[in-house]
Parts: structure tokens; sequence; C-alpha cells
């Protein structure tokens, strides 16, 4: 078990935005977390990378109380692939990934060979190495987002999470990125946790589905029995047919429209 | 191969770091020896080493006015320069990770503003205590203007998310525009006194004594090693409050302690000195292009290059210029004019990519 979600509710002030969430994260699986816009997606995130706390319920970490375990320790388990990601300063590329490896050295040392052989080694997987020099503030968005997947990666950790990692990437990059991760739950246990907006890339390379609507869960369960035209009715609020895929070994949803024909 | 590079990087700065330390320590001696009375370089040299040795034998054949001169007139007034032109530029460093714009400055804030008006406060109501009143009024000042800035921007983010750089940018720019207004009115019935809120408030180092360079020192130096500690933190605060979260740091406790310190850095150098606008804007920003935005070489060479800058200039008004121009004026004169040319130039070249 790597998250263990009781019952947590939060607000701001008086304006719920997750209300009475339940849910057990295992080892080794890569999670999508959908739903519509505004229902609560980046807030639940960010609980679970603790930089929001939650007003009420518990939230345990491989056992541990999440609010116990020391930032730095869980820097070291949890790594965050955001989408707005801006920065002001000309760093460069190299620098930025390199960052991804702060919480494995102590504050005044510079860099071991294995953290920048970590780093390069890391670089050229995710196809960000020819940028290496470049400055961060020059890159376009996908780039961008490119780079800072690399840094997460570069993070050694045991659970990543990402929040719409995949919004600014064209299909070529979006297919590496997750390609990447699929590959890396297989084989190192690595556990995935990810927001989507996309359910047919969901479905295609998600374990397990949690359906999120107006703050709280709807449906969770596996892909398989997750993607069905009811529960897509009732989340988006959208008709769509359903359709096997033998190439990706998964259903695809093929939407119709809106379920208020006003057009 | 990669390895080398990292490295040698970093022995660059510190190479850097030791000529800058070179040069400022020249300029100082250079600086001692100028003015009105003007004193050979190694007689500087030898009254210096005298004085602190308690050896006077190696000045036996100079005048005892040249040891006054040197001692008790010029090195308090340019110690203060150079920890004053420190402390602002690592304050500006902070604000420009903090508030993650390159343009920030000890001033947007309003901190400057905070500290001058309460300096203008001490002016008109407690003339007879000026020398005691104006440096704790101004400081007061400056930390109360903080608490209101930092109030304002919090709202109800404030404890999940620490504070918003736009919102604390703004914030400043309401309380400063505020506290000028307050200032113009204290200006305007002040009647008499006006000439002396108006002189402060240029900015000077004029008859600053040894109190004021010990005070100087300890809040510069503490306040310069709490910035570098947490130098490497303001590093990952550049990628936003939520990855700093998960890069384990606690991005909301090191951004009110990093902002806690340089506003009291940056008060207690408006304090002794009054307003000395863009050294801590520029300095950073030109350093930024030799070491990069990395902070933890950022900050170091910062400090001593504001140092460096500060007693330039104030020895070119002392010295240099017929007749000695308020150091605040000379480095907005400057100052300004070459910022709008790096503005410009990095803008373009900004565009063109």
């Amino acid at each position: 078990m790597v998250y263990a979600i009781d019952n947590i509710s939060f607000a701001y002030d008086s304006f719920n935005i997750l209300e009475g969430i339940s849910t057990q994260l295992t080892k080794g699986s890569f999670y999508g977390i959908l739903g519509p816009n505004g229902c609560g997606k980046t807030t639940f995130l960010d609980l679970l990378i603790r930089h929001k706390k939650p007003n009420s319920g518990r939230i345990t970490f491989s056992g541990t109380d999440l609010s116990k375990i020391s930032r730095k320790q869980l820097a070291r388990k949890v790594a965050l692939v955001s989408q707005d990601f801006y920065i002001n300063f000309p760093y460069t590329v190299r620098e930025v990934v390199i960052m991804g490896r702060y919480p494995y050295i102590s504050r005044f040392s510079s860099p071991s060979s294995k953290d920048l052989d970590r780093v390069d080694s890391i670089m050229e997987k995710t196809g960000v190495e020819r940028l290496s020099d470049n400055f961060i503030t020059e890159l376009s968005g996908g780039e961008r987002q490119r780079v800072v997947f690399a840094r997460a990666l570069v993070q050694d950790t045991d659970v990543i999470i990402l929040d719409e990692a995949t919004s600014n990437l064209d299909i070529r990059h979006t297919i590496d990125l997750l390609d990447i991760v699929r590959k890396r739950v297989d084989q190192k246990k690595l556990t995935v946790i990810s927001v989507f907006q996309d359910i047919n890339l969901a479905a295609r390379y998600c374990d397990r589905l949690v359906f999120l609507w107006n703050g709280t869960i709807l449906a969770q369960g596996k892909t398989e029995e997750m993607v069905n035209k009811g529960l897509i009715k009732k989340v988006f609020d959208v008709e769509s047919e359903i359709r096997f895929e033998p190439l990706y070994n998964a259903s695809q949803v093929i939407f119709k429209r809106g379920a208020h024909e006003t057009l | 191969m990669a390895q080398r590079i990292k490295t040698s990087l970093y022995r660059h700065t510190a190479w850097k770091l030791l000529l800058l330390l070179a040069v400022l320590a020249v300029a100082i001696l250079i600086s001692a020896g100028m003015g009105y009375l003007k004193i050979g370089f190694y007689d500087v040299v030898n009254i210096i080493v005298a004085s602190v040795t308690g050896n006077s034998e190696r000045i036996k054949d100079l005048e005892e006015v040249f040891r006054v001169v040197v001692m008790d007139v010029r090195l308090p007034r340019i110690l203060s320069a150079v920890m004053v032109g420190a402390g602002l530029a690592v304050s500006g460093c902070v604000y420009q990770g903090i508030l993650l714009n390159p343009l920030a400055d000890p001033y947007t804030l309003g901190i400057s503003a905070g500290a001058a008006f309460g300096a203008s406060l001490a002016f008109l109501f407690f003339p007879e205590a000026g020398l005691y009143a104006i440096p704790c009024f101004a400081f007061s000042g400056a930390v109360v203007t903080l608490f209101v800035v930092a109030w304002l921007s919090s709202g109800k983010t404030f404890s999940r998310d620490g504070l918003s750089s736009n919102s604390l940018i703004l914030s400043g720019i309401i309380v400063g525009s505020i506290l000028s207004a307050g200032i113009s009115f204290l200006k305007y019935i002040a009647d008499e006194e006006v000439s002396v809120i108006i002189f402060w408030l240029m900015g000077s180092f004029a008859s600053k004594t040894w109190t004021d360079v010990w005070i100087l020192l300890m809040i510069v130096s503490m306040g310069s090693l709490i910035v570098y500690f947490y130098s490497r933190d303001l590093n990952v605060i550049a990628l936003g409050g939520r990855m700093a979260s998960t890069l384990g740091i606690n991005t909301g406790r090191v951004t009110m302690i990093l902002l806690i310190t340089s506003s009291l850095v940056a008060a207690v150098c408006v304090s002794v000195s009054g307003i000395i606008g863009f050294v801590g804007l520029l300095v950073p920003h030109m350093i930024r292009s030799m070491t990069g935005p990395d902070n933890t070489r950022l900050i170091p060479v910062s400090l001593v290059a504001g140092g460096i800058l500060l007693v330039t200039a104030d020895t070119i008004t002392r010295a240099v210029l017929p007749v000695e121009v308020p150091i605040g004026v000379l480095t907005a004169l400057i100052g300004g004019p070459f910022f709008c040319y790096v503005f410009r130039r990095n803008h373009l070249r900004n565009r063109g990519k």
C-alpha cells in the first residue's frame, strides 16, 4: 500500500473542494484520475504531495501519517510533474534537471559524479540532452514540460504524480512520455498517479481509474470496468460509444455529442 | 567530463569572488586617501595597520591629523558605504528570487518608503533626539510596512500556499504610494524642518561613525549568512511553490524567513544611509549575467559587488565631484539610465529568439 486515504475533506473557507474522499493506492499500479473541470483533481494531488493539508481525515503514506514524514524524506519518495511550469530566471536545462537531485545532496555540497551520471542518462532517455545548455526561459511549452519530466525522473522516487503532464506535448512526445512511465510501472514497480483530460489516453495506459465528480469519488476500479457509456454520461455529461481497440488491448471511447442537444 | 565542467564552474566563481574581494580592498584603501586632504596609498595602509595593531611606530613621521582623517572620518564613512551596498545587493537577490521577478528590489515592497516615512516622522516630532530617533523610527517604519504588505497579500491562501508574488508586488506598490503621499504631507507641514527631511531622503554617508559601522556589520553579516544558508532553497522556489514542495522545501516558511531577513537588512541600510535606489536592483541583475541565476553563486558575488559599487559611487561624490551630490541622487541618475539600457537590450534579445 502506497497511499491510504481515509475520509479526507478540503475546503477554502466554507467552500468545499473535496468531501469524504476514501481510497487506497497500491504499489506498482498506474492510476488515472478523471473528472470534469473544477471537480477537485488538482487539489487532490496537492493533498498527496502535502502542498495542502486536508481539513479532516487522514492520509497515510507507506503506513506512516503523511504529515509526520519530513519533507525531505517525502521528496525522495514522491515526485511531481505539473502542467503550469514557468521559470523567470535563465537557468540552463541541465541545471533545472539537477535540481531533481537536491533531496539527495546536502545543502552546501555540489552534486557527486553519481548524481551527474544519473542526470545525464535520464536526459538522454527523455530526449532533452540536446537542450542541455539551452536556457529554460527560451524553450517552448512542450520542451519545458519534458525538462520537468526529466527532473522528476531524476528524483528516483517510488511514486510519480502527473498533473496533466502531457497537456502541452505533441502526440509523439505524449506517447514517448507515457511509454517511459508505463515501462517503469511494469519493470520497477513504480506507482503513477496521473490526472488526465483525455479519457482515451487514460484508458490505454492506466490500470485503474478514479472518477472525481463535484468533490467526491463517483466511481473507481479497474480500467476495463470503468470505461462504459453510463459512467461517462454521468461524469462528463456526454453521449458516447465504447469500442475495443486490439492494438492497445484497451477500450476506447468515441464521443457523440453533449447530452444537451441544443445545436 | 561533466563533473569537470561543473567543478570548474564552481572554481570559476571562487576566483571571481577572490578577485572582487581584492578589488574591494584596493578601492577602500584608495578611497581613504582621496579627498580634500590627499594621503598616499602606503601612508593609508600604515595608518590602518598601526591603528589596528596599536603600534604607532610605523606612523611616527606622519601628522596626527592624517590619522584622525583616515580612522575617524573617512573609514567609517567608506565602510558604511561598503556594508550598505552589500546589504542592499543581497536583499535585492532575495526579493528577486522570492517574487520570481528579476526586476524586484528592496523598494518594490514599499520597505524603503516605510523607512522614509518613519524617519520623516522622527524629524518632525523628535528633532532634538535626532541621532537615535531617526534610525529607530526608520527601522520601525520598514518593519511595520513589511507586515502590512505581507498581511494584505496573504488572505485565505496564505497558510496553505505561502505568499503569492503578484499580490506581494501589488500590495507593495499600494502601500508604497500611500506612504509617499504621507511623506509629502509631512514635508508640507514641516515648515523649516523640511530641508532636513529632504536631504535625509536623498541619502548620504556624510558623518557616519564607527557605531554605524558596527551596527551595519552585525546586521548585514548575520542577514547574509541566513540568506546564504537558504540560497539553494531559493533556487528551487523559482520552480514554483508546488514544485518546491515536492523537492523537500517548506516554501511558506522559507519565504517568510528570507523575506523578514532581507527586509531587516534593507531597513537597517536605509535607516543608516537614507534612500539609495537602484543598487538592490542593478547589482544582482548585472551579476546574474556573470554567474548565472544559481543563488549559491549569485548571492556571495553580488554582496561583494554591491560593496564595490557603492563605495565607488560615494567616493566619486565625496572626492571627485566639485560639489557633493547626495549619493541617492547619484545612484538613481547613473543607475536609472543604465538600467533602462540593460532592460531594453535584454528585451530585444528575448524578442529575437
